[in-house]
């Protein structure tokens, strides 16, 4: 081999050693999912193999050569049987087991810390409820449970994982979920894995996995200093939710303290949860959601909130425990405008004061 | 190998072409244009289709280069976006999916059944002119700059962000969706009504069974295709708010609208390559297909089952969990009907007489390709390994392994098994085998590499890559270019032999199928006189005891 350059050598020696063939195992979900996997190259290998054994053996046994003559046969409904069952039963225990992984992947546990995740042409926008806003990077501490809420301003993305096996599709016009739990602290590929458009390929980044203590450290440093919930306030005084949101008796809209999780009954009689879906859709699509009681005087916002801004104001509710805040709110729209000027027109006016 | 062989060719001395034959009973354009002859409507498709092909796989090549490296060097990302979607669109509507219905589907099953032509001749050949206006208003698309949606159509991306063609190529699809329609149509009807006497449901042949269920997936499948892309052109051109949720659309019906369609069609390429498949395996093993029946209704119930798997595209997409539940189950149920096949096909060679021509190497090569294409459809099926798996080149290996490895391979080995009875003249044998394993070993190269690929979280439809992904698509890339030259060969040696093949005579495999008991090339009208089944499909004896009737009476 001397007449090959040893430049060339060096150069393929450095290529082969950067060529992993299986991606690391950094979440918690990982380790469970390539069982999964590895079980079904076994059931895969085993099939292959039976496959290329039969043939090849059929192959050369009962070639021409070998055997001039065929022996007609009909089939054989036992041999049958068994190569329907026997597939039958072990995709049967692929679906089971896929199931449970599945349920796994896309049930939080009720204490993970919740992190909103826009996808947007051709970007991922990251919402700490701290305040940290990131831009296709993703900071999470090692050992906790970290859900995801997603939801896309545009078109369909996909928010991937691969060293978690984890992904999640972003869609426009609803948020979607998914959790995980770094195991090991490090650097790893984000990907959109959904088709969306030019700049898909560029739509790519990292998730930094942090020992607890780099974690806090990052989450001082980088916070804008609000928070969401406090970025939250500030819209919602500046789009004057307040004029008819306010805690006084004879309030034109319902009662935002504790609304975020309890059961609302709507105009039409239907019981809701007012999740973050829901809270979403009264605020972009209020005609459809106006809770009993209440006249559907609500304007719509669509289009003039960004998803980024639904988040900060449904922050804003979930963090609503007392009236106080929301008082507050209104003290701060009679001081000089922050950064709203014609957007700040009251919503049109009730002929109809209904007292709940 | 062995140098055993089952082909009988008459004397080369003495055998001619018959001289009337339905390439011959009329000449000019216009007799081809305007015929209702279903052969030569099918070779009408043939040409088509192989044109697109190449057009196809020419935009493969350049995706393959462009993925060389993992810069977007080659193409511009845009430029790449159209590019493999214009391979997406070309492959799936205007090659895949008419490749052997239209062509040998469209060939032999008048003969198979035992009739002069298909039901409804005219039909056909509308089916064909609707195909090429499907070809030309596509090539439009392309000329005019191309589309970028991906071959999926998804909306909103379709409906609103991009300001390509899209209404063309939305358009082309709509039109070749009705061309499958019409052919699937007169298959129907044809198997239904023109079977000769004798021809009961149980001695079809299997490719008659196969392309059956292939048609009546395109009758009832392709009309919810076309609705979802007349909703997508309104949407895009009135915005009537079907999908965009701007518009206060739902963006998973579009998803539910298309995979109803999408899925069956996948069963749509390949179930008339399972037909070519049995029938290859039973003649060049001498055989009756093991389990005939087993291998007939697994055809149907690949059918029925695979109207209800569609959400398996949308596991990861937010639909309830509940519901991905029972679609993982129901896919695994249609895992099951490919796998009998498998196993049925392996056991016809259990005592065979077997020989290795051209067509039973690529059906070999089909059975490892599909079992493994067939098994990675597990991994996704499954929901657990969906998650990681989906979106990735994972599945784009496992479909090119069912699409490619799979239906590809099925059409040459169908293409190589009645070209002597297409064009009286047989195909070099030598080249034809090397040319069948230069495609296997090609197509491993290419498309294994990916599955690793995908395992590692290299997303699909990416114009540039994380370096680290290179030396696997160096290996894919490589194998490329060794598998064009596979599918180049079969062009170059099929066109020699139609002038300088050997003479075939009518039956050059002594298959038992009626199409090879009337001459090579057939008549116009197929047969002398109407032809009666009085034996089981594939029956070999059957054969032999006409041939030994022939050399007595001679």
């Amino acid at each position: 081999m001397s007449h090959i350059s040893p430049v060339l050598w060096q150069f393929l020696a450095k290529w082969l050693q950067h060529c992993p063939l299986f991606p690391p195992e950094a979440s918690t979900i990982a380790p469970q999912m390539d069982a999964l996997f590895f079980f079904l190259v076994l059931i895969s290998l085993v099939g292959l193999t039976l496959v290329v054994l039969l043939v090849v053996a059929f192959s050369v046994l009962y070639s021409k050569n070998r055997h001039p003559k065929a022996v007609q046969i009909e089939g054989s409904t036992l041999l049958e049987a068994t190569w329907t069952i026997i597939p039958l039963g072990l995709f049967l225990v692929a679906f089971v087991w896929g199931a449970l992984i599945y349920f796994r992947v896309y049930t939080p546990p009720p204490n993970a810390m919740n992190i909103y995740v826009v996808g947007k042409q051709w970007m991922w926008k990251v919402e700490h409820p701290g305040g940290q806003h990131e831009i296709d990077e993703l900071h999470v501490p090692v050992g906790r449970a970290v859900q995801l809420t997603l939801i896309s301003q545009d078109v369909f993305h996909s928010f991937s994982i691969p060293a978690f096996r984890v992904k999640r599709e972003a869609i426009p016009g609803r948020y979607t979920s998914v959790w995980f739990e770094a195991t090991k602290p490090g650097t790893y590929n984000l990907f959109c894995t959904q088709y969306c458009g030019t700049g898909h390929s560029t739509m790519i980044g990292h998730v930094v996995v942090m020992k607890s203590g780099a974690y806090r450290k990052w989450l001082a440093s980088s916070t804008s200093g609000m928070s969401l919930a406090q970025d939250g306030e500030r819209l919602f005084a500046s789009l004057s939710c307040n004029a008819c949101h306010n805690t006084r008796p004879n309030a034109r809209g319902p009662n935002l303290v504790g609304v975020y999780g309890s059961q609302l009954t709507l105009d039409d009689g239907q019981t809701v949860t007012a999740d973050a879906a829901y809270l979403r859709q009264a605020i972009l699509d209020p005609s459809q959601n106006a809770t009993e009681g209440y006249a559907a005087i609500m304007p719509t916002y669509q289009g003039q909130i960004s998803e980024g801004g639904v988040v900060e104001l449904i922050e804003y509710i979930r963090n609503l425990t007392t009236g106080y805040r929301l008082q507050e709110t209104l003290n701060t729209t009679q001081l000089p405008p922050v950064n709203e000027s014609k957007t700040a027109a009251p919503a049109p006016g009730a002929q109809t004061e209904v007292n709940p | 190998m062995s140098s055993a062989t089952i082909v009988n060719l008459p004397d080369p001395s003495t055998a001619r072409i018959p001289k009337m034959n339905f390439l011959t009973r009329e000449n000019g354009l216009l007799s081809w244009l305007l015929t209702g002859d279903h052969k030569r409507i099918a070779t009408l498709y043939l040409i088509s289709i192989t044109f697109f092909f190449f057009i196809g796989g020419a935009l493969a090549g350049l995706i393959r280069l462009e993925l060389l490296t993992p810069q977007s060097d080659l193409m511009a990302a845009d430029t790449y976006n159209k590019v493999f979607t214009m391979h997406g669109l070309i492959m799936i509507f205007l090659f895949l999916v008419p490749s052997v219905p239209a062509t040998i589907g469209n060939f032999v099953i008048p003969m198979m059944v035992g009739a002069k032509d298909l039901a409804l001749p005219k039909i056909n050949l509308l089916s064909w002119y609707l195909y090429i206006l499907a070809g030309g208003v596509m090539i439009y698309t392309m000329m005019v700059g191309g589309v970028d949606t991906g071959w999926t159509f998804t909306a909103p991306l379709s409906t609103h962000y991009l300001n390509t063609n899209v209404i063309s190529a939305g358009l082309a699809v709509f039109i070749a969706g009705f061309s499958s329609i019409f052919t699937g149509l007169n298959f129907i009807v044809t198997i239904h009504k023109m079977r000769c006497p004798g021809m009961t449901w149980f001695r079809l042949p299997l490719f008659v069974w196969a392309n059956y269920a292939a048609s009546i997936l395109m009758v009832l499948g392709t009309p919810v295709l076309a609705i979802t892309l007349v909703l997508v052109i309104l949407e895009r051109t009135i915005h009537i708010g079907v999908f965009d949720p701007a518009y206060g659309g739902d963006p998973l019906l579009f998803q539910h609208l298309f995979w109803f369609y999408s899925h069956p069609a996948v069963y749509i390429m390949i179930l008339p390559g399972m037909g070519v498949i049995s029938e290859v395996i039973s003649t060049f093993s001498r055989k009756r297909v093991f389990g005939y029946t087993a291998v007939a209704f697994s055809s149907v119930a690949i059918a029925v089952f695979g109207f209800f798997v569609w959400a398996h595209h949308m596991f990861i997409m937010g639909i309830s969990n509940y519901a991905a539940l029972v679609f993982s189950l129901l896919t695994m149920l249609v895992a099951v009907p490919s796998a009998i096949k498998i196993f049925n096909w392996a056991f016809t060679l259990y005592k065979g007489s077997i020989t290795f021509e051209t067509p039973m190497l690529y059906a070999i090569g089909f059975m490892g390709l599909f079992t493994i294409g067939g098994m990675t459809g597990i991994f996704l099926g499954a929901t657990g390994t969906d998650i990681h798996l989906t979106e990735t080149y994972f599945v784009v290996a496992h479909f090119h392994f069912v699409m490619v490895g799979g239906m590809l391979m099925a059409f040459l080995a169908g293409i190589h098994f009645w070209w002597p009875k297409w064009t009286g003249r047989m195909y070099p044998e030598k080249i034809s085998q090397f040319a069948a394993v230069v495609t296997y070993i090609g197509f491993n190269l290419t498309f294994f590499p990916q599955f690793i690929l995908g395992m590692l979280g290299m997303p699909r439809r990416y114009a540039a890559y994380p370096p680290q992904f290179q030396v696997l698509n160096v290996f894919s890339t490589a194998g490329a270019t060794v598998l064009g030259v596979g599918y180049l060969l079969p062009v170059l040696y099929l066109t020699w032999s139609l002038r300088y093949g050997a003479i075939a005579g009518s039956n050059p495999w002594q298959a038992t199928g009626l199409e090879w008991q009337t001459q090579s090339p057939p008549l116009t009208e197929n047969f002398t006189e109407i032809p009666i089944m009085d034996h089981e499909a594939y029956d070999y004896e059957w054969l032999e005891r006409q041939q030994a009737k022939e050399v007595a009476s001679v």
